[in-house]
């Protein structure tokens, strides 16, 4: 085999903290073949950024690297003076980055931004730039590069910002590139069209790629190598195909796992075997028990119906008018410009069902979930609660109504929806307090540790604050939040999309068993279809506010019949593996 | 309907024995909780340590200054004017024999509950229209922030010095002019900081656990701010005694023969130029010392409310 474009060896950095140094990753070898696509994977914490960050010497300033070499055609990165590295950066090493939104300057045309990486290169001067600069953006196919020179950051969707910073980051024609969690945030069709750009460009060029990402599937979809990383080793390493059929690690069998997918049942996403839990353990309460379907009662009252159900925002162009020009609208009524996020949907949901709400960014599916929680008020129509209309109930009075502890929601971002300032107890009693007849300390103490135990959470752990729990322990603390009250409907605001996959497995597991333990109603939104269906008798589609195809779960996943979801479901990444399956079924 | 599991519906059928400790614990957590993060902060920082130290020094000698004071402040003793520090007055004395270092402590107490009051009054009055701005936007935001930009629009001295004017020269007027001028910068604070904070998930959260909106902002949301309003307040205290002390080196604020630095300074000014340098020098340091001793303050402040520094 040919040297190879990039071949790390030993690499150790360390991190000086408050509490000593720490080895953030510890003796990582790994090797990229001019041509070839390596993938990193592994979870939040295992030191794969870290190594991107070291081999482009963009630690901060806690960080050095104490041992190993990085070298790229025969230069050692770790050592370089910094001069060198700064040239070599952009020219011969590139680098995209997690968010394109912060990536970008803010207030600079995207076409200076990309002109200022040529110019700091020497690759194109004077009346050169402008034309170098276009043709970067024309081989990211964006359409009309000429008009999107000129356009700032905030004037382009997120998929499109991320088509900018890979035009940045190829205009110098580099021989390398690292891509850090590229598609992170994206929705799914968009993700599937920036990874075949990045591979496409990437083939073309015959140049060298690092993709890092803690999504299996997607790995497994673009890479031809992928090494796995744990605690900042690598505890992994092979050809795709040969990795996903033969995990050589036990790690890498429980990523595999853990990772849903379209034919996996939520028990098999568990490891077999329990550890003996550690006391910071994300191991689930109830793993052993077997996996029950909830047969929701059909026909009669629905729980819930929703007839129509509109909510319209004003428009942009009403937001950009003068007063004046408003004030005459006004009076020759005419009627006001908006924009619906929701556009007339209808459901029903029976007690004890589980309902999906798919759809991509801005369809309208938080919209909606939002407006049943009575966050928000409604524009225009019904949303019938046990016979109840609490449509008609402003989103302010919602507080002293008696349905308020009927319908409660586990939030997107464990981190942001616990309050800093509070321990876990506290976050846990609050509703109780207000809505649970609580008014005593013991009582809220012996009742917040019943709701602990129910969701597996440990009891020691509820006099903590927010910030010294584990990702997985502070979603435990939102869903006790949530079922304390004893909700007969629970809306699931996309609950896992911020945790590891392996604590993903775990919190879908502990939904599942608290579902059938409580017989509580689920909404459940998210992006993840894999994830939908496997905690949902029955899916709804969503696109642009309106209501695309509706249905049972796995029906809509193997066979979509509009093509919207079918888009969507080509769009998720999967297992190019077979043999796993059959390997992992019959375990 | 199935029932809710039993163990959950019932919680009396919980042993107290298993609940009650739990309770005392955290209690007496909670209440231990906060002396170490005080030592726990005063400690990692020995700036901060200085700071506290300084405070503490200063409430002593403001509360207990007429029992540590060797003279009577207003006693006057025309055979032993405008003399020079030494043992018998470590100070000196001023143009009517009275003892600088004696007024000097007196005055510490009037300063200090200027300041301290001016600034409560504004943080409070001021926090809580930017409570409401930042939370509730639309009206709110727009009748606060003209309310904020007019006050702003003023030289605030000067403004101050119109307040104490019009409505008299008492100690309560210099206090409420102090505050109003003040104000501003609380309601700037406390709207930026509730305003991106009011659709927080935990907010969101404390909505559907049924807390009405000002329970919302008072125990949720307005908490979450208080970081950044501690560094505002140290920093407007040292502000807050210059200016009593300011009104009243102008002859706007207290009045003789009150012991007040700013008055002190201003009579002994004066006397510089003959060279009794001690009647200006002394009050003026002291007033040197409290503002830098806020000033200092601030960070610690800022991490004593902070939860994130509690580890």
């Amino acid at each position: 085999m040919s040297l190879p474009l990039l071949d790390i060896r030993e690499l150790t950095v360390e991190f000086a903290t408050r509490n000593g140094t720490v080895r953030a990753i510890e003796s990582v070898s790994l090797k990229v073949q001019k041509g070839e696509i390596l993938g990193v994977v592994g979870e939040s914490g295992s030191g794969k950024s870290v190594t991107s960050f070291a081999v482009m010497r963009i630690l901060d300033r806690a960080g050095t690297i104490c041992g190993g070499e990085a070298l790229y055609g025969g230069m050692d990165l770790a050592n370089l003076p910094e001069p060198v590295v700064a040239d070599l950066r952009g020219r011969e090493i590139s680098m995209i980055f997690q968010n394109p939104r912060s990536a970008l300057n803010p207030i600079r045309k995207v076409g200076h931004q990309i002109e200022d990486v040529l110019r700091a290169h020497s690759q194109a001067a004077g009346a050169g730039l402008k034309s170098a600069a276009i043709d970067a953006l024309k081989q990211v196919r964006i359409a009309n590069p000429e008009e999107r020179y000129h356009a700032y950051p905030f004037e382009l969707s997120g998929g499109m910002c991320q088509r900018v910073v890979i035009a940045i980051a190829l205009a110098c024609k580099p021989q390398m590139l690292i891509a850090d969690e590229p598609t992170t945030g994206l929705d799914v069709t968009t993700q599937k069209a920036i990874m075949d750009l990045v591979v496409d460009l990437a083939r073309d060029r015959n140049m060298g790629a690092l993709l890092i990402t803690h999504d299996l599937g997607l790995a497994s979809a673009y890479c031809d190598r992928i090494v796995v990383m744990q605690n900042g080793r690598v505890v992994d390493e092979g050809e795709t195909d040969r990795l996903f059929a033969q995990p050589g690690h036990a790690y890498t069998e429980r990523l595999i796992r853990a990772t849903p997918r379209r034919d996996s049942a939520l028990r098999d996403l568990l490891p077999d075997v329990v550890p003996a839990m550690p006391p910071d353990s994300e191991a689930a309460p109830a793993a052993a028990a077997p996996p029950a379907t909830v047969h929701p009662r059909r026909g009669g009252e629905p729980l819930l119906s929703v007839k129509n159900l509109v909510k319209a925002y004003p428009s942009g162009s009403a937001a950009r008018r003068s007063p004046l020009e408003a004030l005459k609208r006004k009076l020759s009524g005419t009627p006001p410009d908006t924009f619906r996020a929701v556009d007339g949907i209808g459901f029903s949901l029976q007690a004890g069902e589980s309902l999906g709400l798919v759809g991509e960014s801005g369809c309208g599916k938080s919209t909606t979930s939002s407006m049943i929680a009575r966050l928000i008020d409604t524009t225009a129509g019904e949303i019938r609660f046990n016979g109840i209309d609490i449509g008609a109930v402003p989103a302010k009075d919602f507080a002293r109504h008696e349905m308020r502890s009927a319908i409660q929601m586990v939030f997107q971002d464990p981190t942001e929806s616990l309050n800093p300032r509070f321990t876990a107890f506290q976050s846990i009693a609050d509703p109780m307090r207000r809505l649970g007849g609580v008014t005593t300390a013991d009582e809220a103490w012996a009742r917040a540790e019943i709701v602990a135990d129910q969701v597996g959470l440990p009891r020691d752990l509820l006099t903590r604050f927010p910030h010294q729990l584990s990702g997985g322990q502070k979603a435990r603390v939102g869903i006790a939040r949530a079922v304390a009250l004893h909700p007969k409907l629970l809306i699931l605001d996309e609950p896992t999309s911020a945790l590891d996959v392996s604590v993903q497995a775990v919190v879908l597991n502990l939904l599942a068993d608290l579902r059938r333990q409580l017989s509580i109603s689920y909404i459940f939104v998210s992006h993840d279809l894999n994830v939908v269906r496997l905690l949902c008798d029955r899916v709804i589609v969503m696109n642009a506010g309106r209501i695309v195809e509706q249905g049972p779960a796995d029906e809509i996943l193997s066979d979509p019949r509009e093509d919207y979801t079918k888009s969507l479901v080509a769009a998720i990444p999967h297992f190019r593996a077979v043999a796993s399956d059959v390997k992992l079924a019959a375990s | 309907m199935s029932a809710p599991p039993p163990s959950a519906a019932h919680p009396a059928v919980v042993p107290a024995a298993t609940a009650v400790p739990a309770t005392e614990a955290g209690r007496r957590r909670s209440a231990r909780v906060f002396w170490s993060q005080f030592l726990y902060i005063a400690t990692g920082n020995p700036v901060t340590l200085i700071a506290f130290t300084m405070f503490l020094l200063i409430v002593i000698v403001a509360l207990f200054g007429p029992l540590i004071a060797p003279y009577d402040p207003l006693a006057t003793d025309s055979a032993n004017a405008l003399q020079a520090p030494s043992w018998k007055h470590w100070f000196g004395t001023d143009n009517v024999g009275r003892d600088v270092f004696s007024r000097v402590l007196i005055a510490t107490r009037l300063d200090l509950l200027i300041s301290v009051s001016a600034v409560a009054i504004s943080f409070v009055c001021g926090g809580f229209l930017g409570m409401l701005a930042g939370y509730y936007g639309g009206w709110w935001d727009r009748a606060v922030g003209r309310i904020v930009d007019t006050i702003m629009a003023f030289p605030l001295f000067v403004l101050a010095m119109g307040i104490v004017a019009a409505a008299g020269n008492t100690v309560e007027n210099i206090i409420y002019a102090t505050a109003i001028i003040n104000l501003p910068f609380y309601a700037r604070v406390a709207r930026a900081e509730v305003n991106v904070r009011r659709n927080a998930g935990y907010v969101l959260a404390a909505k559907l656990a049924g807390n009405s909106d000002m329970r919302v902002m008072a125990l949720h949301v307005f908490p979450n701010a208080l970081p950044p309003m501690m560094v505002q307040v140290s920093l407007n205290m040292g502000w807050a005694i210059l200016n009593a002390a300011g009104l009243s080196f102008i002859g706007l604020g207290v009045q003789p023969p009150t012991a007040e630095w700013g008055i002190m300074v201003a009579e002994g000014a004066n006397y510089i130029v003959s060279g009794e340098w001690w009647m200006a020098i002394f009050p003026g340091a002291a007033l040197m010392l409290a503002v830098f001793t806020f000033n200092l303050m601030g960070d610690g402040l800022r991490d004593l409310v902070d939860p994130q520094r509690r580890t």
